[in-house]
């Protein structure tokens, strides 16, 4: 046994009063990255309630739920009329529904961040390999993930009935393609908005609040400023409008460059040179949030 | 019944600091994109009608209602540090009562306020469209803080559920059901909004009286029922 080695302790070494057998770790150790992938899929299961209490699986799973419904619905109608396309484009979707995106990053971008803050865990994820830049990536990553799930799978949902009921291959291919790479734009862009505001705040329900006026408030206000805009003649100030709210942006970058018909009133997106400018505010919105959430934990006791 | 001490301290939690920020930034927002709307489209009836009808009524006095309903009492039973309010020989009632009357007043005067700046700023009160937004504000603050405020007792994700209800409820459900705008606290405050301005501009799927009748009755029930749960409150451990 261990306990006795110490009577073995070779004669030249007196310093020590006793060694009571404590050996050193020599196994594999893991990592940093290991550490990061644990933390992201950690917190990927985390969004949708998975490793979590009954309670915090409702809202996620529900929310989830909300989301596929229509798809299905639509599906079903599609078969039982024999329709030449599906009711709802697939780009399109994501605006529909974007109420319950709005939900769900409200809720779960807080429940991702804020509780560290509040019950000052953050100091403890550093105390592992990981550095705070890893933790960002996992947070960041693990919630885009969560929200592309939640985006992609009416998609999917729609695609697989398409297929069913026996649509254009092509074209239902190229749709679903185009969708994905919106939603994939919206999910990045929604997670970012999302965890910068809650990574403010230690409090679950303010982040909550903060995040879903930010989302609704700047796309309420943005639509009505369109519709007057449009109402009043000026046209041309549309697409320049739709620059300021999260969902006006995706929807002008899907219609100029991914073929949906956009929801602007008056039914016209940016054109192509506009859609430049979407797209570099899209990516711009991203790396700004990825920036603003490394600086934001580059102090470590917060 | 009303408690200066504990309205003193609520207060203190719903307008301090990041809280009051976003409070009062909203509001802001509501008077800058009025003065935009009446630099680009002049004073228009039906353009001010349309703004504070779906900003102003529709958006933002839900979401002033719910950061203040449900952070009257919220945070504290979060935190836990309720019990030290409620070990003080105070009855649970008055403390509902106070924090109520604390939320309907950060309320009213963060939404209908504004609401009244920008209707001046739109149309300058022509058919008294400004003043009757400002009276429906006033009523939904009531109504909004009262049920909101009981959804903090019930509920630790209040903020979620208030959320849901104003926004997928109210908005979503209402325009595509008919029958949800009977339940809609938005609806019954327009009655009486429609009341006031008489004309054709400002309209309600509800009748003046059912409208009032519920009004009240939630109100009502909302505080009694906070109340009860107070009363009864077990402080839950962290999920």
């Amino acid at each position: 046994m261990a306990a006795e080695q110490p009577l073995a302790t070779p004669a030249g070494d007196q310093t020590r009063i006793h060694n009571i057998g404590y050996r050193t770790y020599d196994g594999p150790r893991l990592g940093r990255s290991y550490a990061t992938r644990s933390l992201y899929s950690q917190s990927l299961r985390g969004a949708y309630g998975l490793g979590r209490s009954v309670k915090s699986k409702v809202l996620p799973m529900l929310l989830f739920v909300v989301m596929c419904v229509p798809a299905a619905i639509m599906v079903a109608v599609a078969v039982a009329t024999k329709a030449k396309d599906l009711p709802v484009d697939y780009t399109r979707y994501a605006i529909i529904m974007q109420a319950v995106i709005s939900l769900y990053v409200a809720s779960q971008a807080p429940q991702s961040v804020s509780r560290d803050l509040r019950f000052k865990t953050v100091p403890l994820y550093f105390s592992r390999p990981i550095e705070s830049a890893d933790y960002v990536r996992a947070k960041f990553a693990a919630l885009a993930s969560a929200l592309f799930i939640l985006t992609a799978a009416p998609l999917l949902v729609l695609y697989v009935g398409a297929l069913l009921a026996k649509l254009d291959f092509g074209d239902q291919t190229e749709g679903f393609a185009q969708g994905l790479v919106s939603v994939a734009l919206l999910s990045l862009l929604f997670a970012g908005i999302g965890l910068v505001i809650a990574a403010v705040t230690p409090r679950r329900g303010f982040g909550i609040a903060a995040v879903i006026a930010v989302l609704t408030i700047s796309y309420g206000a943005v639509s009505t400023l369109q519709a007057i805009a449009d109402a009043q003649g000026s046209g041309s100030a549309v697409p320049w409008i739709g620059l300021f709210s999260p969902i006006t942006l995706i929807d002008g970058v899907q219609s100029a460059f991914l073929g949906a018909t956009s929801a602007y009133p008056g039914g016209i997106g940016p054109s192509y040179a506009e859609g430049v400018v979407y797209v570099l505010v899209v990516l711009g919105l991203i790396a700004a949030a990825y920036g603003l959430l490394l600086r934001r934990y580059r102090k470590v006791g917060l | 019944m009303y408690d200066p001490t504990v309205a003193r301290l609520t207060y203190r939690s719903l307008l301090g600091r990041r809280r009051a920020l976003i409070l009062g930034a909203l509001p802001l927002l509501l008077i800058a994109i009025s003065v935009v709307v009446r630099g680009l489209a002049g004073a228009d009836d039906q353009t001010a009608s349309d703004l504070l009808g779906g900003l102003a009524l529709a958006t933002m006095v839900p979401i002033i209602g719910v950061i203040a309903g449900t952070g009257a009492i919220g945070p504290e039973i979060d935190d836990g540090s309720v019990v030290y309010l409620l070990s003080k020989p105070l009855k649970r009632p008055t403390i509902i009562f106070t924090k109520l009357i604390v939320a309907i007043a950060v309320t009213m005067v963060f939404s209908a306020v504004p609401t009244l700046i920008a209707g001046l700023i739109l149309n300058g009160n022509g058919q008294q469209i400004a003043v009757a937004y400002t009276v429906a504000s006033l009523v939904a603050s009531i109504a909004y803080a009262a049920l909101f405020l009981l959804l903090g007792t019930v509920s630790r994700h209040a903020v979620v559920f208030g959320l849901v209800y104003a926004l997928v409820w109210e908005a979503l459900f209402g325009s595509l059901v008919p029958g949800a705008r009977t339940l809609s606290v938005q609806q019954w405050s327009l009655a009486v909004a429609h009341k006031v301005a008489g004309g054709d501009l400002v309209t309600s799927d509800v009748g003046l009286t059912t409208a009032t009748v519920l009004l009240v009755a939630v109100t009502v029930l909302a505080t009694w029922y906070a109340g009860q749960k107070l009363r009864s409150l077990t402080l839950a451990g962290e999920e």
